[in-house]
Formats: C-alpha cells, structure tokens, sequence
C-alpha cells in the first residue's frame, strides 16, 4: 500500500519532536526510516500507527486522505506495528497472543486459527510453538508472533520498530526475508531503525531524520559516509576537554557479565583512571545504563570481579558501594532518581541523616535554600519534586550528590537543560574531576559525549567497544560503530575517510 | 468412616461452598480484568440482607417470584457497590485498596443497621430438587444431584465461566486486559470500559452469593450472619490462582474442610465448637501462606526436577501482571 | 495564586463530598423510618448526656487512637495494615500471661506494667509477623494480615475454651476475669482509665514528633512514596518497613492490653472491638496527619458510644454509628479523588 504523510507536526512539552514531516512510501517497497536517538522517527510511525496524535498534517493510504486516532482506526486501514518492545501478554500462549482482538464471533475457533498460523509461518519460515508462553520466548520469537498476527489482520503496510536489537542472526535472515516476502507481495514496509548495515542490506529507499526534521531521503545502495552525515550533523564538536587524569586507578572491571531481558553484556577488562571522564556512546538501551548500575552496586556481575580504587566490591551490598565513594545519578527521575511525593527540603534533609535522630528543620532548610540558589533551581523548598521541569529536577539530582565522591555515574547529565545550564553542569562536574572524581557518563548528544570525555565506549546491541581516545574519534568512525560495526578496521578507515570522504 | 458417610460429607461440602462458588467467581473475572475489589466481604453481607429482604416482602407474590426477585436485589446491591469501586478507581485513580476496603465496613454496617427488622424470621428459600435420573447414578447421585438448583446454577456458572474464559473471543480479551492492558488497547479494546464492565459484572455475582447465604444455605438473615466469607472468598481466589476451576475446587476444599469440622466436633469432644468454627478458615490462609510464598519454591528445588516442576505447576500462579494498576491511556 | 485557586477548590470538594455523605445518612435514616434529627440528638445525648457516657467516649478513645497513631507509620511506609485487629488480640493474651503468672505473687502496678510491655510485645511480634510475609514471603500484606486476624482469633478461642477456661464452664465470655488489684485505676467508678488516655496521648505524641521530626520519620515517608527511589537515595528500604509493622503491632498490642486491664478485666473472644478497623478509617480520613487523629478519634469515639442509646430510644440499630463513619470516609476519599481529577484537568489546559 502506498502511504503518505505530509506535514506532520507533533511537540512534546518544549520539544519538537517532528516538525514538518513528510515521508512517502512506496507499494512493493521497503522504506528506512534513520536517525539517531529523539531524531523523531518513533513518534512518526507512532502518529501513523494511531499510537499518538499529530497536531497538524494529514496521512494519505492510496491516494486517499484518511484520519487516523486509534490503533483500530489503522488497524482497519491496513497499518500494523511492530513495536520496539514488544507489546503482548507474556503469560498467554503463542497461540492467545494470535488471537487477542482478531476478529469474530464469540467463540475463538482454536482449530481453525491454528491452522492459519501454521499456513503463515510455514508461509515465513518461522518455527513456534503455539502452547508456550510468549513469555518464555527470545524477543526475536515474540516479533514473529506479532509480525503474523499483523498480516493475519490483512496488514497492507507494516511497520518495523527498531527490530533487530536484541535477536540473533537467523532471527534477522528470517525477519528480512519476510520482509522481502511482504514486499514482493505489493505490501509496503516500513523499517525504522539506526543500524546502517540492516537498511543497507534491506531498503530500497531510506530517509534520514535528526532533530525531528527530514534531512535527506536517497535510494539505497548510498554512500555510508554521506548517510552518517545526514544522521549526526556534518560535524561534531571537537574534543574541548582538558585531559583530567590522574594517577591511581578509580575503577577496574574484570571479566564481567551482565544480564537482562534483552542484553548479555560481556567486559573482559577495563580499567578507569581517577579524574577521567568517559563518555558511553551508543543508542539508548544498547546497554550502557547496564553498565553504570554495575559500577553503582545495583545490578551484580555473574563473574568476575570489580574494584573500585582498589576495594573489592564484588558481590558486596549496594550500601558498600555508597560508603566507598560511588553516586549514581539516573535518568528516570521520578521513579529512580528522587522520592515522588517529597519536597526539595525533605530530600536535602534525607542526605544528612547519619546525623543522629533528629532532622534540623531549619538547618536543612537553609541548606535547601542554598541549594536552590547555587543549582539554579526553580522551585521553593517545599516544592514537591514532581511539581518540577524536567530541567530543575535535574538540577536537584545533581544538588543532592554527595561531595566528595570517588565514582560518579551520570544518566543523561544535561538532558532537558538549555546550554547555559549545561555549561554550568560540566563546569561543577569537571571541577569534582579536577579533584579526583571519576565520571562515567551516557548521552544520546554525541557533541556532549565528543566535547567531555577523555575516552570514549561505544555500545552497540549489548556489545562494547574498547574505550577510544576521544581525540582520536571522527564523527565517521562514531557513526559506523554505534551503527553497530563496532570492531571496524579503524587504521584503514582512518585512511579512507582522509583520502575518500564521500564515496565507498 | 464407611463410603456413605464420606459421601455424605462431600455432599454437604459441595452445597455449603456454593455462595462462595459464587462470590470467587465474580471476584476472579474482576480481578482477571485488573481490578481488585476488596468490598466482598461487606458485599456479601448486605446483598445477602438485601436479598433477603426484597425476597421476604415480596412473599406474597409465590415462593419463586420472590426467590427470583431477591436475587436480582442482591445482584443488582453488588454491581451497585462494584460501580463505586470502579467509578473511585477508574475514573477517580483513587486507591482501590482503600475504597474496597472502606465499603467492607460500610456495607456490614448498613446491612446490620437497615436488616433490623429482618432478623431471624422465616422467609423463602430455594426449594430442594432432585434431578430425576441422574440422582439414581451411584456415588455421583447423592454427591451432586440431590440437592438444590442453585446448586445446579453454580455448577454451570464453573463451567460457563470457564468455557468464557478459554474458549471465547471477549474472554481472551478480558485475560489479556489484566496482564498488559497497553497491549489490549492496541488492538482495539475500550480498556476502561471493559474493566468498568467486568467490575459491575463480578459484584453482581458476588451479591448472588449473598443470596445464596441467606435464601438457601442459612435460610434467613442476621447480623454478621456470614461474617469471614467475604475475606475467605478473596483468598481463595488466589489460592485458586485466578483459574475458574482451580477457584471452585477451592471452594470445595473449603468447604470440606467445614464439613470435617464439624463431624471432628462430635469425635473430639474436647476441642470447643469455637475453635473448630474458625479452624478453616486459618487453615485455608495457611494454605495460601505455605503456597504463595517463596519458601516453597526452595522446598521444591530440593525434590527431583520433574516432580518439582509439577507440583510448581499445580499449585503456583502468577496474578494478573496489571491487577490493582490504573491504565491511562496517553 | 494557582495555589490559591486550587486550596479553595480542594476546600468545594471537601464541603461537597461532606454534604453528599450527609445526604446519604439522612436517607439512609429516613428508609428505615427513623428522624435524622431525632437521630442526633439522641446520639448527642448518648455520648455526653452523663458523665458515665462521656467517661465511656473517654476510654474507647484510648485504644483507637493508639491504633491510629500505629497505622501512621504503617500507611507513611505505603502499607494497609489489616493485621491490625490481630496485633490488638495478640496484644490482650499477651498481656494476659504476666497477669496470671504473677498476679498473687508480685505487686500490681508491677504487673500491670508488665501486662502493658507484654502487650506491646505481642502485638509486635503479630505485625512483624505479617511484615516477614509481606517483605520475604512476598504476600500482600492485606491477606497476611486478615490471615493473620483468623489466627489471633482462633487463638483467643481456644485459650478461652481451653487452657484459660473459666472454672466449671467455658463459656463466649472469656476467662474468669482477675483481682481487682490489677485493673487500671478509673475516673471514679466510670469506665475511663487516667493511665490509658495517658499512654494513649503520649504515645500519639510520640507519633506526631517521629513522623514530624526524626530521620526515621523522613526516611518511612520516602519509602513509602518510592521504594526504589529510596533505596537508590541509600534507604535501607526492607528494614524501614518491617520497622513500621513491628510499630504499628506494638501500639495495638498496648491497645489490646489496656482493653484487658481496664475494660474488660480478662479475655474475651473479641477482645478487639473491631476498635483497628475503626482505626484505619480515622487514618484514612486524617490523611496521615498526626494532629487530625485527636479530634477525628475523638468524634468517632463519641459515634459509637452515642449510637448504642438507640436501640433503646429510637428502635434503631446501633450501628447507625459504624455507616455514619463508613460513609463520611467514603465520601471524603471520593471528594479527593475529584478535586485531583479537576486539579490536573486544569493542568493540561495549561500545559496546552
């Protein structure tokens, strides 16, 4: 089905998230849709899944303009999606799953349902057990359900969300050969993701998105190096940060496995210097917020040991962590970071309680007040934190952190700050560094990663790169790891880029 | 103890745990579509003295009229006070836990104070009726069919409700919209209506089996007449693992543990009534302690695998994964 | 300014929700053919009409407001202690077993404290019962604590009718009741116990100045509104929770001791009254607010003992008290619940 946005607009709180978006795609073809993170190529298929509504513009399903509002509206229209984490009901079997919200009458026809599933999968290769527990499935399993309960709906086109991170190789020959499959049936697909190689192998057509702006729209094959431009800018920020370091070893970690859901996280050896900054590059849930929660004590290693100035914190309670020094500073403010419910004086007075029974009202109110002042906080006291801008809820994570630290783990240290504010922060975190602090750091702005890390390690679907001399980081280079080839032969494609910019 | 006797036992389990067939059933289907509604046990108390009220002036109307009456008066009390629920949890995002828990005391309360005048006087109760035929079957007969049709009723409750639960289209729907009710939105259903829907629906069956209390089982209304029930209906639901079979097997566990009860009464003398009264009902919280916890699960890791593994199977469950959760649609 | 819109807002909604439950319990009066009005003042009268009614007002407010101030620390950790009625029995057998021990051996007021500290003791170990469940038994505290309700009562039961029975006959109304050495000197011959209200108010005292003014208090507050955020922040989460239950148990433990030591004068079967129930609805209704318990016990306390003249007055049903309660509670945690709906209406016109 050929499918048409124009103009869409959609803004969330201060931010842009797609201004002005028009994309079309093709009947029989299957469409990339990069960027890096927040570019806005969710919030696009989302608008156009009915998940969200768009505040201007208009969509186009053949030719014909059509309003939708609800999943069911684009149900019916022929639009399904699958979505980044999947969207099921993980103690129904395979074969429930299939048939939540399939049409019909009051009885679910087991037999008959079943036999459709099995056409299909045969149809695509996918091999599924209909009595287990969706649950009990790898994510890439879980797709496979999703993607035949949408084309047993009769879907025209289907949207990919970012659904090759976290599933195995054959996982991805078999979602890519269904693809091709839907394709060449005339169905049109719709393939968000970031990994250059996946829409390079897949696409016939890519438009690339950044700052919730179509910035570029070529067929594919197309130079990697131009694409990776389109994505993250012409150019980044140089490294500005005057090297930190310092003697003595802050944090080493050795052979170490981390765990998830999605992620099996492997780091055989690293080691951070006191005062050093590193920068953890990567797509959002890649992996790196794995990683600061080891280092912060909140998540353990299976094996391996971690120390930290020297302190074996293997397998120690979170309690231990904190008492050595660590502050981890997360990005889910309201759930993790600060106490939904309480004031910005309460958490104040929540930092100096080994100080007896009693709280000083009016000794952690000034406290407060100074906090306020000195952090910039716009808000009183009593000011309940969930009453907050993002920005100053951020500002209040930072004020809370105690001083001194020997490790600081930082989500997302600057989001929702304006530049000022930003230039600020990094002042207060570069002088902690200058002390001796060491910092570990993710962001999704690689300009703030480029200007404030000593080193930098990209992630990538669970796998880490070595840390990389930030000075020694081209955009180019950045682009093709967090694109997921991490390993990339870097002395050739140093030469490369040098002799051949933009042609491959 | 000879065959009859057992038999005579079970059958008396059976028909004393059929209100609580009831009351768990309803409480299952609200719970499975992500609600918790704590009020049974004031639920129970006041429908079952609303029942029977509507039941008792309307006598003159002829036994099933009235009978038939009364129930609808209890089912209509139960959805009444599963609408505030709902209406304070849904549409206010008020703590379903204190809204349940303030109309347990409020409904035992108003049950005592309007019923005053209905205390311990005769009124209809569901006539005995014995199936022809089937109640000839050995063992099965007096065990099942000799009693009365709200018994029957319940028996095909169990299986409607199961059959609605497994084997229809709303009723994957309605499974589906406790576990991850984003998910259900996504494919086209009106989550808080159908949770509106399921709330009123599992309160109706719920004031049923305050009927059933005071139409059938006790034959009349007095004050705290069924005083526990409600709260030994809410954990058996989740000793039963939110499963409609499971649930009234349950139920009859209960209500065999009653009927053993009260035949150790007349065998151990020296055990006092009272304390024989209350034992099941401690002893069904233990077994929900002993079930729930995860305790068990490290008991069982030390038996062989298989055996482990299907012991887990049988007796452990998972709740809803939304059930006490609001869901806003964004 | 907002904040002004929205207090005065808040206070329409409150008003609202107040003359709705009033409405309520008028009609539901006027169904069973009763007068509101006649309804009031004979409860008035029934609570403060002579000095033995008022004394009676006096000694139940002892026991609710202890087992509301324990249901403080409960429900600020984020929790519903149903288990309350069960650390109120624990806490009267408790208390029983000094009593019988050493009631013709030690001194009274030995005993007595020693009664009151087992009590405690009692009613503690029932709720750090229902918090081991909760915390590592992972079972919702309301069913372990109901459970845990059938239990105390099972237990009291079979004291009663067994090893603590009366000489000659067991019977519903407990044990032989002790010497009166022992029981808990009273306002002249009412029913009021000085050293009970005592207890009572300092301990809600203590209350007010833990949950107010300590570091316990702060931390218990954090947990309760973020488990996880508290203990990313460096709370020791588990252990502030079952300090709550083992609180909240050993108030309505001393709750139920003083139900022995100056009500009753031995154990009965329900010893506690439904008195914690009662409690989590003054709780509920004071929005954890230490300062509301006394005026809002104090009313609900005078509720009850006001509504049992009217059997005898009106040929009403006594518990005429417990819907007056119920529905005032129901209907002020609706009205909040629309005044926050309305309140973030107004947000999102803001916003857009």
């Amino acid at each position: 089905m050929r499918v048409e946005l124009h103009n869409i607009c959609k803004r969330f709180g201060s931010v842009q998230a797609n201004d002005d978006v028009s994309l079309i795609v093709e009947a029989g073809s299957i469409h990339g849709l990069l960027g890096e993170n927040g570019a806005g190529k969710s919030t696009l298929v989302k608008i156009l899944s009915g998940f969200m509504t768009r505040e201007q513009g208009s969509l186009q399903l053949e030719g014909h303009e059509v309003n939708i509002k609800t999943p069911a509206d684009a149900m019916q229209r022929g639009i399904g999606m699958l979505h980044q984490d999947p969207l099921d009901f993980p103690p129904l079997s395979v074969l429930d799953n299939f048939m939540v919200g399939q049409p019909g009458g009051l009885f679910t026809h087991r037999r008959e349902v079943i036999r459709k599933f099995r056409q299909l999968a045969v149809q695509f290769n996918f091999a599924l057990d209909i009595r287990q527990p969706v649950g009990d499935l790898t994510v890439g399993e879980r797709q496979q359900v999703e993607i035949l309960r949408l084309l047993s709906l009769g879907v025209k086109t289907l949207i990919l969300d970012e659904p090759t991170t976290g599933i195995s190789a054959s996982q991805k020959d078999a979602l890519f050969a269904a693809a091709r499959l839907l394709a060449s049936q005339g169905k049109s697909v719709i393939f968000v993701s970031h990994k250059l190689e996946d829409v390079d192998e897949l696409c016939d057509r890519v438009t690339v998105m950044r700052q919730g702006r179509v910035v570029g729209n070529l067929p594919i094959p197309a130079p990697d190096a131009q694409l990776i431009e389109l994505i993250f800018g012409e150019e980044l920020a140089p490294p500005a940060k005057n090297s930190t370091c310092q003697e003595g070893v802050a944090l080493a970690l050795e052979n170490i496995t981390i765990r998830s859901d999605r992620l099996n996280i492997q780091v055989n050896h690293l080691t951070v210097q006191q005062g050093e900054v590193i920068g953890l590059a990567g797509l959002e849930g890649s992996g790196q917020q794995l990683l600061l929660q080891l280092c912060a004590g909140l998540l353990q290693s299976s094996t391996g040991c971690l120390q930290i100035k020297g302190i074996d914190l293997t397998r120690q309670p979170y309690q231990t962590y904190l008492n050595t020094g660590v502050g981890y500073s997360p990005a889910d403010r309201l759930r993790e970071g600060l106490v939904n419910g309480l004031s910005i004086h309460e958490h104040v007075a929540l930092k100096t309680s080994s100080q007896g029974w009693f709280v000083d009202w009016k000794g952690t109110l000034k406290q407060a007040q100074t906090a306020i002042s000195l952090f910039n906080i716009r808000g009183k006291p009593d000011t309940k934190v969930e009453r907050l801008s993002g920005g100053n809820q951020q500002r209040t994570q930072l004020a809370l952190l105690p001083v001194p630290l020997n490790l600081l783990l930082m989500e997302h240290p600057t989001r929702g700050l304006d530049i000022g504010s930003t230039l600020w922060v990094w002042q207060q975190l570069l002088a902690r560094c200058e002390g001796g602090t060491t910092i570990l750091f993710t962001s999704s702005d690689l300009d703030e990663i480029m200007q404030y890390s000593d080193r930098v390690i990209v992630f990538s679907g669970g796998e880490l790169s070595e840390p990389i001399d930030a000075k020694k980081l081209t955009v180019e280079r950045l682009g093709q790891m967090i694109g997921g080839k991490l390993h990339y032969d870097s002395p050739v494609m140093a030469k490369r880029s040098t002799k051949h910019p933009a042609k491959r | 103890m000879d065959t009859s006797q057992i038999i005579s036992i079970l059958s008396v389990a059976i028909a004393t745990s059929t209100p609580l067939v009831f009351a768990t059933l309803g409480e299952t289907i609200t719970e499975r579509a992500g609600v918790i509604n704590l009020s049974a046990e004031g639920t129970i108390l006041l429908s079952a003295m609303v029942g029977f009220a509507v039941a008792k002036t309307t006598e003159g109307l002829g036994t099933v009229p009235s009978l038939l009456l009364g129930f609808g008066a209890a089912a209509l009390t139960g959805a009444a006070i599963a609408l505030i629920v709902a209406f304070g949890a849904l549409t206010l995002m008020q703590s379903q836990v204190s809204i349940g828990f303030v109309l347990t005391l409020l409904g035992a309360d108003l049950s005592s104070f309007l019923g005053n005048p209905f205390v311990r006087i005769p009124g209809p109760t569901v006539p005995s009726f014995k199936v022809p035929v089937l109640q000839d079957i050995p063992v099965f007969g007096p065990l099942l069919f000799q009693s009365d049709l709200l018994v029957y009723i319940s028996f095909l409750l169990i299986l409607l409700t199961w059959l609605f639960f497994y084997c229809t289209r709303p009723g994957l729907m309605l499974r589906a919209i406790g576990e991850q009710p984003a998910a259900a939105f996504v494919r086209g259903t009106n989550v808080v209506f159908m949770r509106y829907f399921y709330t009123l629906l599992g309160g109706a069956l719920v004031g049923i089996a305050g009927a059933a209390f005071s139409l059938d089982f006790k034959a009349g209304w007095s004050h705290r007449h069924t005083a526990g029930y409600g709260w030994i209906a809410l954990a058996i639901v989740i000793f039963g693992g939110w499963n409609p079979l499971r649930v009234a097997l349950s139920c009859y566990l209960f209500g065999i543990l009653q009927s053993l009860a009260s035949v150790a009464q007349s065998t151990i003398p020296n055990v006092p009534t009272q304390v024989i009264t209350v034992a099941p009902f401690v002893m069904m919280i233990l077994f929900l302690v002993l079930t729930s916890s995860e305790w068990l699960e490290k008991l069982l890791k030390l038996l062989p695998p298989r055996i482990g593994w299907a012991i887990a199977q049988s007796i452990h469950s998972k709740p809803p994964a939304a059930l006490g959760r609001v869901f806003q649609q964004d | 300014m907002i904040s002004k819109i929205s207090i005065s807002r808040f206070n329409v909604y409150q008003v609202g929700s107040l003359v709705i439950a009033l409405a309520f319990i008028a009609g539901v009066i006027l169904m069973v053919g009763g007068s509101p009005l006649a309804v009031v003042t004979s409860m008035g009268a029934g609570a403060f009409g002579t000095t033995d009614q008022f004394a009676r007002v006096v000694a139940t407010l002892a026991p609710l407001l202890l087992c509301a101030s324990g249901l403080l620390f409960t429900f600020t950790a984020g929790l519903y202690n149903l288990g309350i009625e069960g650390q109120i029995v624990l806490g009267g057998i408790a208390a029983m077993i000094p009593i019988r021990l050493f009631q013709e051996i030690l001194p009274a007021p030995l005993v007595i404290a020693m009664a009151i500290t087992a009590g405690a003791l009692g009613g503690m170990l029932w709720g750090l019962l229902a918090g081991i469940l909760k915390v590592y038994g992972r079972i919702d505290e309301i069913f372990a604590g109901v459970g845990l309700n059938f239990m105390a009562d099972g237990l009291a039961l079979y004291l009663i009718f067994g090893p603590w029975k009366k000489p000659g006959v067991a019977s519903m109304s407990g044990t032989e009741q002790f010497s009166e050495a022992i029981w808990l000197p009273t306002f002249g011959k009412t029913e009021a116990s000085p050293v009970a209200l005592v207890i009572a108010l300092s301990l809600l005292l203590l209350t007010f100045i833990v949950l107010r003014g300590t570091y316990f208090g702060l931390k218990l507050k954090a947990v309760g509104h973020s488990l996880r955020a508290s203990y990313i922040l460096g709370i020791p989460a588990l252990s502030q929770l079952l300090s709550a239950f083992a609180l909240c148990g050993a108030f309505a433990g001393i709750a139920g001791s003083l139900q022995v030591l100056a009500v009753f004068h031995r154990l009965i079967p329900s010893i506690s009254s439904n008195l914690g129930y009662l409690a989590l609805l003054i709780a509920m209704l004071s929005g954890s607010q230490a300062w509301l318990l006394l005026p809002i016990a104090f009313f609900f306390s005078a509720l009850n003992i006001g509504s049992l003249q009217l059997p005898l007055s009106l040929d009403l049903e006594s518990s005429l008290s417990g819907v007056i309660q119920g529905t005032l509670v129901l209907f002020a945690l609706l009205g909040r619940g629309f005044s926050e709906l309305n309140k973030s209406d107004l947000n999102k016109t803001v916003n857009h």
